[in-house]
C-alpha cells in the first residue's frame, strides 16, 4: 500500500438514475466495465443512444447458446475415433485420452467468445460467475461436465440467482471438484456445505452468523447425490442420503427441516435454500462481490449506506433476479461519478481481450479452424502467463483479486506481471503472431483510420488517448506520443505522409513511413501505467 | 583493450511462449541451452553519443566552402553568410565553420573535431520520414529495411536480449535515448535495444526522482500502485537511477538548465557515464533544422537568425559536453558524431530559406578521432539550377562501418554482417582497438588525383581513368539530383592504372558526377555533358 491511498476521493452518489452527460467518455466509462475492452464501432453506436437505453441493451444479450467448441485437435498426433475435425465434441461420447485436447479447445472457445462478444454484458458476467462458483478442470478433469457447468453460468448469467445455487449444488462438476458426489450418510463431507455458505451466498462478513453446526447440518441435507459419467449428469441416491432432521443454529433461528426418505429426500435441497435465501446478508454479499467486479474494490461507509444497500433490497423485491440490480448499478449516479471512472485495475482477460478488440486485431475465420483455435489459445495462454487462467483459478474462492483484502485489484499487477503486460502488446503490435500464414498483429494504420482525423497528429494523439486511456495526461506527455509520429519534424510533414499514403495506399514506402510511426505510438500508448486502469 | 568475453547469462528469463516457438517456457533455464546462448563479444567501454539534427541542416551555411564563394553566393545570396564573419580554421584554407560555430572552431584548433564533407547515399529522398529511415536503418535509397544500424550492432553483440538481461556483464541498458523523439535508430532485429528515459514523466522519475502529478481520486491511487510496481519491475530503470546520483558534472561551460535543450541531453549523457553508467550508445537530438524559411533575419545580418542560433546551441552543447568529458576524466571513452537526414538545396528560396537537399556534412568529435576535414569542398557551378543538390562524397554507412570497426573493434566480417553488405571504412577514428589502420594523411594529400575523365566537357562518352591501390574499386555515375545512374565498376581491380567508359545514352545534358571509390579512398567529381 502506498501513502496515496489517504488522499483518495470519495463520492456520496447513490443509485438514483444518473442524469448527466451522455458522451463518449461516459459510453467509454460503460462499456469498459461491462465487456472486454470498448471498440469504436461500439462506441459510436452507444453515444447515439441515451445511457437508459445503452444499459438495457448491454443487459439483453442476442443468444445465451453459441456454437459449441468443436475438436480443433485431430493433427496426426491426436485423433478422436468418434468427432471429425470441427465437430462438436460436447455430446460426448467422453474420452480420458482426449481430455487435455478437449479442454483446451474449451478454454480456445471460451476466449473465441470474448473476442467475438455481442454488444451485451454476457461475457464479464459468464466469468463473473466462473470467479464466484469457481471450479478447476484440473480436479474435475472432464470437459463435457467443464462446457456442461459453463453453459450453466452461461445461461442463467442474468436470471434467478437462487435457481442457478440450486442448479450449481446438483452440477456434476461441482459435485466431483467439492466432493458432493462423495457425502453420503455414512461419511459425510461437508466441502460444498461449507463453500456454499462462506463463498457462495452468505459470506464471511460481520453480519454473517452460520456457525459449524450449520456446516454439519447442511452437509446432510446435500447427501446423496451422485454423478453419471456415461450421461454427463447428476442424479439423487435416496439410499445414501441421510433421512434423519437437521437442525441448524441460532443464527438461521433454530430452523429444523424434516428428513425426508426415497425420492422426496431430494426436496430438502429447497428448504436449505429457502433457509439461507431467508437472511439479507445473501443480498448484500452478492452486490458487495458484483460492486468489486464491476465498480471497484474499497467499499466505504458511504458505498455501502447508498448504493450495496438500496441494490440489495431491489434484490430480494425481484426475488433474485440478477438483471434489475445490474440495471439499476449501471444506470446509477454511483456508477458514472467521476469518482469511479478509471479506477479499475484491469483483470489479466480484460487487459488480454480488450487489446485484441480495441485494436480491431483480425482472428483467423473458421475457415481456419485450427489456427483460429490456435490464435485464441494464444490469448489464454497470455492471460494464464498474467495469472488469470480461466477454467483453473486458483482455489474455490477464485482469484484473489477479487476477495484478499487489502490489495484486491492491484494483486494484478507486479514485477512479474507488469513487464509481461508490456510485452504482450509490444508483441501484438510489433511481430504479432503467426502459424500456418496466418497471423493476428495490430494494425496501427488500420487504428490510426478508426478516427476522424488520422492526418492531424495533434488530433490522433487526442482522440487515441481518450480512447486508449481513461486518465487525462499531461500535454508534455502528448508531445511525447505526437514525437512518435513527427520524429523531430513540423506537424505538417505528418500530414503529407499521411496523405501520400492514402493517396497511393499499395506504395509500401509511403505505407511504411507512416506505419512505422504509428506502431511506435501504439506501442507507447500501451506501455503506460495509465493503460492498465479502466 | 580488444577482448572477447564470453557473456554469462544470469537468472533464467521465462519469456513467453508465442516467442518461444512451441518451446517449454522454462527451456532457457536450462543450464544446458544456457550454454547455447551464450556468446562472444567485444568487451569495451567505448560510448557513442549519436546526436540528431532533425530537419536536414544546411551543410552550406554550416561548413562553408570559401573557395566556392562567388559561386554560392550566386546561388544563395539572401542567406549568405558574410566572408568576414566565417570562422577561420587552422591550417585549413577555403574551407571556415559558420561564425555561431566558435565552440565546435575550438575544438576542430584543438583536433578533436573532424568533419566529414558531403555525406549522403545514392538516390536522395527528400522526405524527412523516409530520409531519416534511410539514415536509420542503413538501408539503400531504395530498400525498405525494419531494423536500426544500432539495433543491428547490438543484437550482434547481445543477440540474445533481452533474455538474462541485466547481467554481471552487461547490467545497464544497451543504448539511452534522452530527449523528445523517439528513434527507429535502436530497433533490432527482433526488439528494441533502446530504453527511453525520453518522456518527461519517466525522466524526472529516473534521474530527478520527481514524479508527474497523478489525480487526487480511486484512479490516481491505482495508478500510482501501477507506476510503483513499474518502477520498481524496471531494472534498467533503477539502474539508471542510480547512475544519475552517482554521476556529476564538472563543466562550467554548460548554460543555464532550458536554455539549450541539446545541452541539457548532452548534460545528463555525461552525468550518467561518470556515474559508471556502462551503456554503450546514447541518443539525443536538437530539432527545427527544416529551415524552408527564415533560416537567416531579414535584417541584422545573415550570421543571425534561425539556423545561427541551432549551431550556436549544437556548438555551445558540443562544446560544453566536451569540456565535461575531459574534466571528468572520460576523454578516451567518448566519441561524439552528428548526422542529419539530409542536407539542404544549393540555392537558397525567396523565404530567406532552404528547401530539402542531399548530401551535408557530419562531425564527430572526442579525442580520438584524427583530427581535420574528410573530403573536398564541393565544386559549385557558376548557374546553379533550383533543382541542383550537392553531389554525394561519403556514403553515411560508410560512416557508421568506420565507426563499427574503429570504435567498437567489430572485425571486418562483423561490419559487413551488422551494415548487411560491405562498405568502404573511413580513416576517421585513431587507432583505439590495435589494429592497423591506414595512414589518414596519405589519403589528405592535397591535389591528388586518383581518378579523372577525358575528355571533359563530353558529347556522348567519356572514358573514367582511375588508379587502383589494389582491392575493391567502385566507380558510380549520378545525376546532379544525386540520383544513382549508372555502377561502372564494382569489382576487384589489381594495383595499377586502369579506364572505363562512360556511355551518356540519352542523358539531357548538364554536370553529372563520378564517383570513385577504393578502400578508403574516394573523390567525387563533375563532368559536363554537353549534346
Amino acid at each position: 500500500m502506498i501513502a496515496s491511498a489517504q488522499r483518495t476521493a470519495r463520492t456520496m452518489a447513490g443509485i438514483d438514475p444518473y442524469t448527466g452527460n451522455w458522451s463518449q467518455k461516459e459510453v467509454l466509462h460503460l462499456l469498459r466495465r461491462t465487456m472486454f475492452g470498448a471498440t469504436k464501432s461500439d462506441i459510436d453506436y452507444f453515444v447515439t443512444k441515451n445511457m437508459s437505453d445503452a444499459v438495457d441493451e448491454l443487459l439483453s444479450p442476442t443468444s445465451f447458446t453459441p456454437d459449441p467448441p468443436v475438436n480443433n485437435y485431430n493433427n496426426g498426433r491426436i485423433t478422436d475415433p468418434d468427432i471429425a475435425l470441427g465437430d462438436t465434441w460436447v455430446n460426448g461420447p467422453t474420452n480420458q485420452a482426449l481430455y487435455n485436447a478437449r479442454m483446451e479447445s474449451m478454454r480456445s472457445w471460451w476466449y473465441g467468445l470474448m473476442l467475438n462478444q455481442d454488444r451485451s454484458i454476457l461475457e464479464k458476467m459468464t466469468l463473473f460467475w466462473h470467479n464466484h462458483f469457481a471450479t478447476e478442470t484440473q480436479v474435475y478433469r472432464d470437459p463435457i461436465f467443464g462446457y456442461n457447468h459453463h453453459q450453466m453460468l452461461r445461461e442463467n448469467s442474468l436470471g434467478d440467482f437462487k435457481a442457478l445455487v440450486k442448479k450449481i449444488t446438483v452440477d456434476p462438476a461441482m459435485l466431483v471438484y467439492l466432493n458432493g458426489e462423495k457425502n453420503t450418510n455414512r461419511a459425510p463431507d461437508e466441502n460444498y456445505a461449507r463453500e456454499l455458505q462462506e463463498l457462495f451466498t452468505l459470506g464471511k462478513g460481520e453480519d454473517s452468523g452460520y456457525t459449524e453446526i450449520d456446516v454439519q447440518q447442511a452437509a446432510r441435507v446435500l447427501t446423496g447425490w451422485r454423478v453419471n459419467r456415461t450421461s454427463f449428469t447428476s442424479y439423487f441416491n435416496p439410499n445414501l442420503h441421510d433421512s434423519d432432521d437437521k437442525t441448524f443454529s441460532s443464527f438461521f433461528g433454530n430452523k429444523k427441516i424434516t428428513g425426508k426418505s426415497g425420492a422426496a429426500g431430494a426436496d430438502e435441497l429447497d428448504e436449505l435454500l429457502d433457509m439461507i435465501f431467508s437472511e439479507e446478508e445473501v443480498s448484500k454479499y452478492m452486490c458487495r462481490k458484483l460492486y468489486r467486479w464491476f465498480v471497484y474494490y474499497d467499499i466505504d461507509a458511504a458505498a455501502e449506506t447508498n448504493v450495496i444497500e438500496p441494490l440489495a433490497t431491489i434484490f430480494r423485491n425481484n426475488n433474485y433476479q440478477i438483471k434489475p440490480v445490474l440495471s439499476a448499478l449501471f444506470k446509477s449516479q454511483h456508477f458514472f461519478d467521476v469518482v469511479n471512472r478509471g479506477c479499475l485495475i484491469k483483470s489479466p482477460v480484460d487487459y488480454s481481450v480488450g487489446i485484441m478488440r480495441q485494436n480491431a486485431v483480425e482472428f483467423p475465420t473458421s475457415a481456419n479452424l485450427v489456427e483460429q483455435y490456435y490464435m485464441w489459445q494464444i490469448v489464454g495462454q497470455v492471460c494464464a502467463l498474467q495469472q488469470q487462467n480461466i477454467g483453473d483459478p486458483p482455489n474455490v474462492a477464485g482469484w484473489p483479486a477479487y476477495y484478499q483484502v487489502p490489495q484486491y485489484h492491484e494483486i494484478w499487477i507486479n514485477t512479474d506481471t507488469l513487464p509481461k503486460r508490456n510485452q504482450i502488446s509490444d508483441i501484438m503490435v510489433l511481430a504479432g503472431v503467426t502459424r500456418t500464414g496466418q497471423t493476428i498483429v495490430i494494425d496501427p494504420i488500420k487504428v490510426a483510420e478508426m478516427f476522424d482525423n488520422p492526418e492531424d497528429a495533434a488530433t490522433l494523439v487526442d482522440d487515441m488517448v481518450d480512447y486508449y486511456y481513461t486518465l487525462d495526461i499531461s500535454t508534455d506527455q502528448k508531445d511525447y506520443m505526437k514525437s512518435f509520429l513527427l520524429s523531430g519534424q513540423a506537424a505538417t510533414y505528418w500530414t503529407s505522409a499521411w496523405n501520400a499514403y492514402k493517396a497511393d495506399p499499395n506504395n509500401t514506402t509511403l505505407k511504411n513511413v507512416v506505419k512505422l510511426r504509428l506502431q511506435g505510438l501504439v506501442k507507447y500508448i500501451m506501455n503506460l501505467a495509465e493503460y492498465q486502469l479502466s | 583493450m580488444k577482448r572477447r568475453d564470453f557473456l554469462k547469462t544470469t537468472a533464467p528469463f521465462a519469456t513467453l511462449p508465442v516467442l518461444m516457438n512451441g518451446l517449454p517456457i522454462h527451456a532457457l533455464g536450462n543450464p544446458e541451452t544456457m550454454n547455447i546462448l551464450s556468446k562472444a563479444f567485444v568487451n569495451t567501454d567505448h560510448v557513442l553519443v549519436l546526436i540528431q539534427m532533425n530537419g536536414g541542416n544546411d551543410g552550406l551555411n554550416t561548413v562553408i566552402p570559401t573557395d566556392q564563394y562567388s559561386n554560392l553566393t550566386k546561388a544563395r545570396s539572401n542567406i549568405m553568410i558574410p566572408l568576414s564573419k566565417v570562422l577561420v580554421l587552422d591550417d585549413v584554407e577555403g574551407t571556415g565553420f559558420h561564425p555561431s560555430m566558435t565552440g565546435m572552431r575550438d575544438l576542430f584548433n584543438d583536433e578533436k573535431l573532424t568533419v566529414v564533407q558531403g555525406v549522403g547515399y545514392p538516390n536522395p529522398n527528400f522526405s524527412h520520414f523516409r530520409s531519416t529511415d534511410i539514415w536509420h536503418t542503413a538501408s539503400d535509397s531504395s530498400e525498405e529495411l525494419h531494423s536500426g544500424w544500432i539495433g543491428r550492432y547490438l543484437s550482434h553483440e547481445f543477440p540474445n536480449y533481452p533474455v538474462g538481461f541485466p547481467n554481471t556483464d552487461m547490467p545497464d541498458p544497451l543504448v539511452l535515448q534522452i530527449g523528445s523523439v523517439v528513434s527507429t535508430v535502436c530497433q533490432g532485429v527482433s526488439v528494441n535495444m533502446g530504453m527511453a528515459i525520453s518522456d518527461p514523466g519517466a525522466y524526472y522519475q529516473l534521474v530527478t526522482g520527481n514524479y508527474t502529478t497523478s489525480p487526487s481520486s480511486k484512479a490516481g491511487k491505482e495508478l500510482d500502485y501501477v507506476r510503483h510496481v513499474a518502477e520498481q519491475s524496471n531494472e534498467y530503470g533503477q539502474a539508471v537511477k542510480t547512475a544519475g546520483e552517482k554521476g556529476n558534472n564538472k563543466s562550467t561551460k554548460y548554460p543555464a538548465a532550458g536554455e539549450n535543450r541539446l545541452a541539457d541531453q548532452l548534460k545528463i549523457v555525461a552525468q550518467l557515464i561518470s556515474g559508471g553508467l556502462k551503456s554503450r550508445i546514447y541518443v539525443v537530438n536538437i530539432n527545427g533544422f527544416d529551415t524552408h524559411a527564415s533560416q537567416v533575419n531579414a535584417t541584422g545580418g545573415t550570421e543571425t537568425g534561425n539556423h545561427a542560433n541551432l549551431l550556436s546551441q549544437l556548438s555551445g552543447a558540443i562544446d560544453a559536453f566536451q569540456d565535461d568529458i575531459e574534466l571528468l576524466g572520460l576523454k578516451d571513452r567518448v566519441l561524439g558524431m552528428t548526422y542529419s537526414e539530409f542536407g539542404r538545396r544549393i540555392m537558397s528560396n525567396f523565404s530567406l530559406g532552404t528547401d530539402h537537399g542531399a548530401a551535408a556534412p557530419m562531425f564527430l568529435f572526442g579525442t580520438n578521432v584524427k583530427p581535420g576535414i574528410l573530403g573536398q569542398n564541393p565544386t559549385i557551378s557558376g548557374s546553379v539550377q533550383v533543382n541542383d543538390n550537392l553531389p554525394m562524397q561519403y556514403d553515411f554507412r560508410s560512416v557508421y562501418a568506420s565507426v563499427l570497426k574503429d570504435w567498437f573493434c567489430l572485425e571486418d566480417s562483423e561490419v559487413d554482417s551488422v551494415m548487411l553488405k560491405t562498405h568502404q571504412q573511413l580513416p576517421l577514428l585513431q587507432d583505439t582497438c590495435n589494429t592497423n589502420s591506414n595512414d589518414r594523411k596519405a589519403l589528405r594529400k592535397a591535389g591528388d588525383a586518383y581518378v579523372l575523365n577525358y575528355p571533359n566537357p563530353f558529347s556522348t562518352a567519356t572514358t573514367i581513368k582511375f588508379e587502383s591501390s589494389g582491392g575493391h574499386i567502385l566507380i558510380q555515375v549520378f545525376s546532379p539530383q544525386g540520383q544513382l545512374i549508372d555502377t561502372l565498376v564494382d569489382s576487384e581491380m589489381p594495383v595499377g592504372e586502369h579506364e572505363v567508359i562512360f556511355n551518356a545514352g540519352n542523358l539531357a545534358s548538364g554536370t553529372y558526377f563520378y564517383r570513385y571509390q577504393n578502400g578508403e579512398l574516394q573523390q567525387t567529381k563533375p563532368m559536363i555533358l554537353a549534346r
